[in-house]
C-alpha cells in the first residue's frame, strides 16, 4: 500500500462513553485532509490517541508500514508524526529564535549537550533563520514569546512542527483564537507547507477549511460519517444532521 | 575560569558575545567580592568559607529548582552525601589529600542526587515536594543512627587533611580553606555558566515551562531532569566536602531538613534561574543572619523572617530581578506576565 499513514478501528471509550468508534483512515505524502465535526465529536481525543498521549482501546496506528500504536508520544514525533496544539504550548520567556534552534537542536540529537553553545552552530542558526523566514517570524525571532501576538505565536508552532521535518503533520485548529485580521498570514502558512507533507487540519473555520482541503473527514459522536471532497461535504445528509443536531451545543463553545 | 575565554577565542557570534563578557564581569565580580572579604574580615575566614559551601549547595539547588522547575526541600541529602563521605574517607578509609577529598565528595553527591532524582521524577507537585523531606529526613536520621561511622549527634571529627598541593597546610586561621573555597567556587560558577548556556540548559529551562510542549517537540523530559539531578548532585557534594574539609568535622546538620529549607529560602531570596541569584541570595542571607544575631540573639530569626516577606512583596523574582529592574540590565528581555 502506499499509504503513509493509516489508522484501522481506532477506539477509545472513557468509562462506559465510547469517544472513538472504529475510526480507519488513510493519508497517502502530500495529502491536505480536513477533519470537522460538532463540538464533542471527539478531534481532539482522535489527535491525541494518534500522537500517542492516550493509548487506543482497540485498534492501530500505522506509520510508513510500521505500527507504531505501542510507541509513546516522544517516539512517535521522533518517527516524523508531528502535531500542534489548539491552545499555544509555547515557553513564554523564551524568542521564537530561540524555540527553533532547540527543536532543530533536539532533532539533531544534540540538545542534551552540555558543552557546545546554544546558538553557536551556523548550520543550525542557517536552518532556523530560514524557518522564521518562511513563517513571517524573522522581526519578533528575538522577542521573548509572551511578548508577540497571538496569531504570531501560532505561526511559530507551526514552525517548531516544521523543524521537526514531519512525515505527517497534525494541526490541531491552527486559526483558533486567532482575530480574523491575521487569519490570512495563517493561511499563506499554510499554503507554503511542502508538498510532500501529508496534513490533517482540524478547524472550525468553515472558509479556511474549504480552501486548504482536498478532502474532508467529518466526525460526530466518535465515528466517521463521511469522507469526500470539500463540494460534497455541504450537501450531504447525515453531516447536516449531525450538525444541526448539535447546532446549539456547537453555538454554545464556538 | 576558563570556560568563558576558551569560548570567547573560538569566534562566537556576536549576538552572544555580551553574554560571554558578562559571565566573565561576573567571575571578576565574584573573585574581587572574594578577595575583599578576605582582606576585610581576616578574623571571619571560617565564616566565609562556610558561605562559600552554603553557596555551592545554593547553586545546587537552582539548577533543579530555577532552571528545571523541580522544588526540594531536601536538597542538604546531596551536601550531606558529599561531606560524609569525605568524613569516612578521610576517617575510616585514611584518604588525605584534598583534591582527591574534594572528588570523592562530587562522587557521592552525583550518586545522591541520580538516587534521589530517580525517586523524586516519580512523583510531581506536592507529593514531590514532600518526597524531598522524606528522603533528607530518612538521611538525617541513618546519620544519627549509625555512630559507629558518622558519630553521631556528636558528629564526625578528626578529619585530618594533608596540605593543599603539599605546600598550603590548612591553617588554624582558615587562610588555605578560604582561598581554596573562593577559587573552587569560581571554577563551579564558571563550569555552570557553561552548562546553562548549553542546548541541555535551555532544554531544562523549557522542561520547567512546559513539559509537554517539550515532549512535542520529540525530547524526553525525564533523562533531562534526572541529569540535572546528577549534576546538581556533584555542585552539592562539593559544597559538603568543602565544608568538611574546612571545619574538619562532618556534623548532622549538614544532612538536615534547617539547611534544606534555608537553602531554598535562600534561592528565593537572591532569585531563581540566575546563578548570580544564588550566590547573591546566600552571601545577604547567611551576612543579615550573622550581623543579626549578634546585635539581637533573641529575635534575629523574626528579623530574618521580616527581610524574607519584605524582599518576597518588593520582588518576587529574587533581589538579583530587583537590581536588573533598577538598573536596566540582567534579564530585562524575560519580563514576567
Amino acid at each position: 500500500m502506499s499509504d503513509l499513514f493509516r489508522v484501522d478501528g481506532l477506539t477509545k471509550s472513557f468509562g462506559g462513553l465510547a469517544v472513538s468508534r472504529a475510526i480507519s483512515l488513510a493519508m497517502a505524502p502530500g495529502e491536505r485532509l480536513a477533519l470537522i465535526g460538532p463540538n464533542g465529536a471527539g478531534k481532539t481525543t482522535f489527535v491525541n490517541l494518534v500522537t500517542g498521549q492516550l493509548r487506543p482501546n482497540a485498534g492501530r496506528v500505522v506509520l510508513n508500514g510500521e505500527d507504531v500504536t505501542s510507541l509513546g508520544a516522544v517516539r512517535r514525533v521522533r518517527k516524523g508524526l508531528v502535531r500542534t496544539f489548539q491552545v499555544t504550548r509555547l515557553f513564554a520567556e523564551m524568542t521564537p529564535r530561540e524555540h527553533v534552534t532547540l527543536t532543530v537542536l533536539q532533532r539533531e540529537g544534540k540538545a542534551t549537550g552540555i558543552i557546545g553553545r546554544f546558538l553557536g552552530n551556523h548550520t543550525v542558526a542557517e536552518e532556523v533563520d530560514d524557518l522564521l523566514d518562511v513563517l513571517g517570524l524573522v522581526e519578533k525571532a528575538d522577542r521573548p514569546v509572551g511578548e508577540i501576538a497571538y496569531g504570531q505565536q501560532r505561526l511559530l508552532e507551526i514552525a517548531i512542527a516544521l523543524a521537526l521535518k514531519p512525515q505527517v503533520l497534525l494541526l490541531d485548529e491552527p486559526a483558533a483564537g486567532v482575530p480574523s485580521s491575521e487569519t490570512p498570514r495563517i493561511e499563506q502558512a499554510l499554503a507554503r507547507l511542502p508538498a510532500s507533507l501529508a496534513v490533517m487540519m482540524i478547524e472550525h473555520d468553515m472558509d479556511l477549511v474549504f480552501r486548504f482541503a482536498r478532502r474532508v473527514v467529518v466526525l460526530a459522536a466518535g465515528a466517521i460519517i463521511f469522507q469526500g471532497p470539500p463540494a460534497e461535504v455541504a450537501a450531504d445528509a447525515r453531516v447536516r444532521e449531525a450538525y444541526l443536531g448539535n447546532y446549539a451545543n456547537a453555538r454554545r463553545v464556538a | 575560569m576558563t570556560q568563558p575565554a576558551m569560548d570567547v577565542s573560538a569566534g562566537a557570534p556576536t549576538r552572544s558575545y555580551p553574554l560571554y563578557l558578562r559571565d566573565i564581569a561576573g567571575v571578576a565580580a565574584i573573585l574581587v567580592a572574594g578577595a575583599a572579604g578576605y582582606w576585610l574580615f581576616p578574623d571571619n575566614l571560617a565564616l566565609l568559607t562556610r558561605i562559600i559551601a552554603v553557596a555551592l549547595l545554593v547553586l545546587s539547588l537552582d539548577l533543579i529548582t530555577g532552571y528545571c522547575g523541580v522544588a526540594s526541600l531536601g536538597q542538604a541529602t546531596l551536601f550531606g552525601a558529599g561531606a560524609y563521605a569525605v568524613g569516612f574517607a578521610c576517617v575510616h578509609g585514611g584518604v588525605t589529600e584534598p583534591l582527591t577529598l574534594m572528588l570523592i565528595g562530587a562522587v557521592a553527591g552525583a550518586t545522591a542526587g541520580l538516587a534521589m532524582g530517580a525517586i523524586m521524577l516519580r512523583a510531581h507537585g506536592l507529593a514531590q515536594l514532600v518526597l524531598s523531606i522524606a528522603i533528607v529526613q530518612l538521611g538525617h536520621e541513618a546519620a544519627n543512627k549509625f555512630t559507629g561511622y558518622t558519630g553521631g549527634s556528636d558528629g564526625l571529627a578528626g578529619l585530618s587533611v594533608n596540605p593543599l598541593f603539599g605546600v598550603f597546610e590548612f591553617d588554624l586561621w582558615g587562610r588555605t580553606a578560604y582561598l581554596f573555597g573562593l577559587a573552587l567556587l569560581v571554577v563551579v560558577f564558571a563550569l555552570l555558566r557553561v552548562v546553562v548556556s548549553s542546548p541541555f540548559g535551555v532544554l531544562c529551562r523549557g522542561v520547567r515551562q512546559d513539559p509537554v510542549r517539550v515532549k512535542a517537540m520529540g525530547a524526553f523530559v525525564f533523562p533531562v531532569i534526572l541529569k540535572m539531578f546528577v549534576i546538581s548532585g556533584a555542585v552539592a557534594g562539593l559544597g559538603g566536602a568543602l565544608a568538611a574539609i574546612s571545619t574538619q568535622v562532618v556534623g548532622l546538620d549538614s544532612i538536615s531538613f534547617e539547611l534544606s529549607a534555608n537553602a531554598l529560602v535562600m534561592l528565593v531570596l537572591g532569585g531563581l534561574g540566575t546563578l548570580y541569584g544564588a550566590l547573591v541570595g546566600t552571601v545577604i542571607f547567611m551576612a543579615f543572619e550573622h550581623v543579626v544575631s549578634a546585635i539581637n540573639p533573641f529575635h534575629w530569626l523574626t528579623m530574618v523572617g521580616a527581610l524574607l516577606v519584605a524582599v518576597v512583596l518588593v520582588a518576587p523574582g529574587g533581589l538579583v530581578n530587583l537590581a536588573g529592574k533598577v538598573g536596566g540590565i540582567g534579564r530585562s528581555k524575560g519580563s514576567k506576565p
